[in-house]
């Protein structure tokens, strides 16, 4: 009942056998060693394990792996390249946008898909972008404050503002 | 070396035990300051008959590469201590933060700690540290004096480096002194620490140090962490708390090639390679449980729970009850209401237990890791040296992880494979065996004099605990009795679990007091701020109040005003703290929005002012929750709530506009930081829906169908 799936992990071509049912949060934790991507609910409810499927933020938890065969997918640990944060990544530390930090990874790939969509948002635009990932320790206004100055970052292309 | 204060390696060998033999051998050069934090096990390490440290608890290790290492049995967990504790000592060492290092909650390299719970972190082990701290730069210095052949008096010391204060060329790093020496020392405590004017490092904000780990998501997670040949556990969970199971089959499980089913009675668990195929292995196992007996619901808990209440305690009385009910204008009577609420944390009770070489080795979330090692070592059948507890990041706890089921759970299934098993509960377990936070009820009689003081108070509390119970405003007459100490409860009156839930028992309290604060203010037509400070002579609490109020631009007018403005205080963990929110209610839904919330903290000397305001907004934001949505519905032993579709906690689309002072007072001791704020929330936001609207809830939460009801009977 194993299939043989390629897909383009953090801009790897990869190649994995796989039952094709499991979901893609497990297989990348436990097959792949990918463990940025938290478990949080299971059910697409929290967020925890939001990566990229071609561009658009899903949830892993909620995607089998079957479908994601001949897609691009990006995970947390593919967000900085040459060891150079991602600006969203460097505005959660200097905005101190997370407490635990378990939601935190769910946190920034959900910021990024909003702001490769909309690289600008309004606050209430960040807001209704963000409603459907959780965080317990309430770092809310600082994910929103980092997001926005990740934003002018982007735009910028040359560090960030505060 | 002259120093009476200075022990020798054989002569700290012989004299207690065998931890500090083993935490000597560890450190294979420098110099190893012991010290000792709040107090010591040593009547614990008697009844349990271990062979615990006696004289220290903590200790600083300065390397021969001149780095600073902190071993604690503390965690993190979110609250920001990896980063406070190291400014510290990195302000009493004149060390940069960069160079500071600090090992938290690994079992066998850091000494005895009961758990990381109660604000205690700071307040309790701050203070010690810092001395500890203060005095391993006096033995720097006198080493350099040695080696310098400069008196002590004309040294001082920055960026790990000892210098003359006459020459500054003369000088010598801390990684040179400590370089091929191996000194142990004991702290006195008699070194002083820093004033705060020469602060350079403490009460300054500075980031958190575990950001870059957390955002790049290399931050390792107890379900982080793999072994070769591990196996993922799925338990059954019964269907509702007291189940029994009367049969089980389990052959269905085995169609999932490579799936392990270990049964002991009524332990029943599937182990395999890959989680995710031992919980669908997990659903093909049918068992049969009996019925619920338990005719216990959220709904009638409360008379359950005011009728089986034991005899009460009086923690605080003054005056004549009698005779002040008989003094006063106003009498105002109520009783206050609040439910179960999860602990929820992001990231699930999870372990990973390897039980299959000469040491078990233990990585869990978890805010106790000595009581887990402790209860690891009973579980197995083994001494507790032969247990190390891992250090690794913990998703958040609030309370509800310094209950370790899952790790026992997690060395069982282990010791039985042979293999190394990872438990990690899923949501809707998460949801089952959590220790809740308890129901509650708070009845309270009070009354007010003709010239608008207080002037008597009585007070009840059922099963909230003692915590936030006592009176601070000044009344006359007063009595506070307690029911139920703490959050257990005794046998028969919570359907299942329950424990601390962030600033344990005070949410409730502060809660009802506040509520009823606001009731007496309203009744005598008084501003409900300057109604408090008329019944307030305590200066912290007077001044947190005006400081709050100030942000907040508080224009006095007696509640119902429209506004929609609510105030709290409270005090928690020696913080006082004063809130005001602005809310809004729908009156078609009953549905509360809240616009504004501003908090003052006086917390003492705020070692990280980034981390406290971090700390405050986290309390302020989750605190929301219990207030306005948390409420676990069950019945029979059944919990109903099993994700967060049914249990709303805080979301984005409910985040006020958070405004936050700190009390600058670096004179005084550090106080908690990480539960005070929390313990407003639902009586700023009661006392708010108040001024809005002219409706008092006396029932935690303020859902959207209880506050309609309120609305339509005031319409009558």
């Amino acid at each position: 009942m194993e299939d043989s799936i390629r897909f383009t992990l953090n801009g790897i071509a990869t190649n994995l056998t796989a039952d094709p049912d499991r979901t893609l949060l497990w297989v990348l934790r436990t097959d792949l060693g990918l463990t940025g991507t938290k478990y949080g609910c299971g059910e697409g409810i929290c967020g925890s394990c939001t990566v990229l499927v071609d561009g658009e933020p899903v949830r892993a938890c909620q995607v089998l792996i079957k479908s994601t065969s001949g897609k691009n997918i990006v995970t947390i640990e593919g967000l900085s390249s040459n060891g150079k944060l991602h600006p969203l990544q460097q505005a959660f530390m200097d905005h101190d946008a997370l407490q635990c930090g378990y939601c935190t990874p769910g946190m920034i790939m959900t910021a990024y898909g909003l702001l490769q969509k909309n690289p600008r948002p309004s606050y209430t635009q960040i807001i209704d972008g963000m409603e459907d990932n959780l965080c317990r320790c309430g770092a809310h206004n600082r994910i929103v404050a980092a997001i926005q100055s990740a934003s002018h970052a982007m735009e910028g292309g040359n560090g960030h503002e505060r | 070396m002259r120093d009476e204060r200075m022990f020798g390696v054989e002569e700290t060998a012989r004299e207690s035990g065998l931890s500090r033999r083993s935490f000597v051998k560890m450190v294979a050069g420098g110099i190893v300051l012991f010290f000792t934090v709040g107090e010591l096990p040593s009547l614990l390490a008697q009844r349990q008959q271990r062979n615990l440290p006696s004289d220290f608890n903590a200790f600083l290790h300065i390397g021969e590469d001149g780095r600073v290492t902190c071993f604690t049995g503390k965690i993190e967990m979110g609250q920001g201590v990896v980063t406070s504790l190291a400014q510290m000592i990195a302000d009493e060492m004149d060390v940069e933060l960069a160079n500071i290092d600090m090992i938290m909650g690994d079992t066998d390299l850091c000494p005895w700690d009961m758990g990381t719970f109660g604000s205690m972190t700071t307040r309790v082990f701050g203070p010690a540290l810092r001395l500890a701290a203060a005095e391993a730069r006096m033995v720097l210095v006198e080493l350099a004096s040695e080696k310098l052949n400069i008196p002590i008096n004309k040294l001082s010391t920055e960026n790990g480096t000892v210098f003359n204060t006459e020459d500054r060329s003369a000088r010598i790093s801390y990684a040179q002194l400590a370089s091929g020496k191996k000194i142990i020392r004991h702290a006195t405590g008699t070194v002083k620490v820093k004033e705060p004017s020469e602060f350079r490092i403490m009460a300054t904000p500075v980031t958190r140090r575990d950001g870059e780990e957390k955002v790049t998501g290399s931050a390792k997670y107890s379900g982080d962490i793999r072994l070769p040949d591990m196996l993922y556990a799925s338990i059954l969970c019964p269907p509702f708390h007291g189940a029994k199971l009367l049969s089980v089959d389990v052959a269905g499980a085995k169609k999932y090639p490579g799936a392990q089913v270990i049964r002991q009675e009524d332990f029943i668990a599937v182990l395999h390679p890959h989680p995710d195929i031992a919980a669908k292995a997990l659903v093909e196992i049918t068992p049969k449980f009996d019925a619920p007996t338990s005719p216990l619901d959220s709904e009638n808990i409360f008379d359950h729970l005011l009728k089986v209440a034991p005899e009460g305690k009086v923690i605080a009385s003054e005056g004549d009850l009698t005779a002040g009910e008989k003094e006063s204008k106003e009498i105002i009577e109520q009783t206050y209401f609040d439910g179960y609420k999860a602990h929820a944390p992001m990231e699930t009770h999870t372990a990973l237990v390897d039980a299959g070489g000469e040491k078990v080795t233990v990585w869990a979330s978890t805010q106790n890791p000595f009581t887990a090692k402790e209860e690891v070592a009973k579980e197995l059948g083994i001494s507790p040296e032969h247990v190390r507890l891992m250090p690794v990041f913990v998703g958040g706890g609030f309370g509800g992880k310094t209950h370790n089921t899952q790790i026992i759970e997690a060395a069982r299934l282990s010791k039985i494979s042979g293999k190394p098993v990872q438990v990690c509960w899923n949501r809707e377990e998460e949801f089952f065996y959590d220790a809740f936070r308890p129901a509650a009820i708070v009845k309270i009689r009070s009354g007010v004099s003709g010239s608008g003081k207080m002037h008597f108070w009585n007070y009840r509390v059922y099963y909230a605990g003692d915590r936030g119970a006592a009176q601070f405003y000044t009344i006359p007459n007063q009595s506070t009795v307690v029911y139920s100490s703490g959050w257990g409860g005794a046998e028969g009156s919570h359907p299942f679990t329950t424990g601390p839930w962030r600033a344990p028992g005070n949410n409730t309290n502060t809660f009802a007091r506040e509520s009823q604060i606001d009731e007496m203010a309203a009744r005598i037509g008084a501003d409900p701020l300057a109604f408090r400070m008329d019944n307030l002579s305590d200066k912290r609490m007077r001044r947190v109040l005006l400081a709050a109020a100030e942000k907040f631009g508080w224009k006095p007018a007696p509640a119902p005003s429209g506004r929609g403005w609510g105030i709290a205080c409270g005090i928690d963990a020696g913080t006082y703290v004063a809130a005001m929110a602005e809310v809004a209610v729908e009156k078609s839904s009953g549905n509360i929005s809240v616009k504004r919330v501003v908090c003052a903290q006086d917390m003492g000397l705020s070692v990280n002012p980034e981390g406290a305001a971090l700390q405050m907004e986290g309390c302020i934001t989750m605190g929301l929750g219990y207030a306005l949505r948390e409420d676990l519905r069950f019945r029979g032993g059944k919990i109903f709530d099993h994700n967060f579709d049914t249990y709303e906690i805080p979301r984005f689309s409910w985040l006020p506009k958070i405004e936050t002072v700190i009390i600058d007072d670096k004179h005084a001791d550090p106080h908690g930081g990480g539960e005070p704020a929390i313990i407003l929330m639902g009586a700023a936001v009661g006392n708010a829906l108040f001024d809005a609207a002219g409706i008092r809830m006396v029932r935690l939460p303020m859902i959207p169908e209880r506050v309609k009801k309120a609305l339509d009977a005031k319409k009558g």
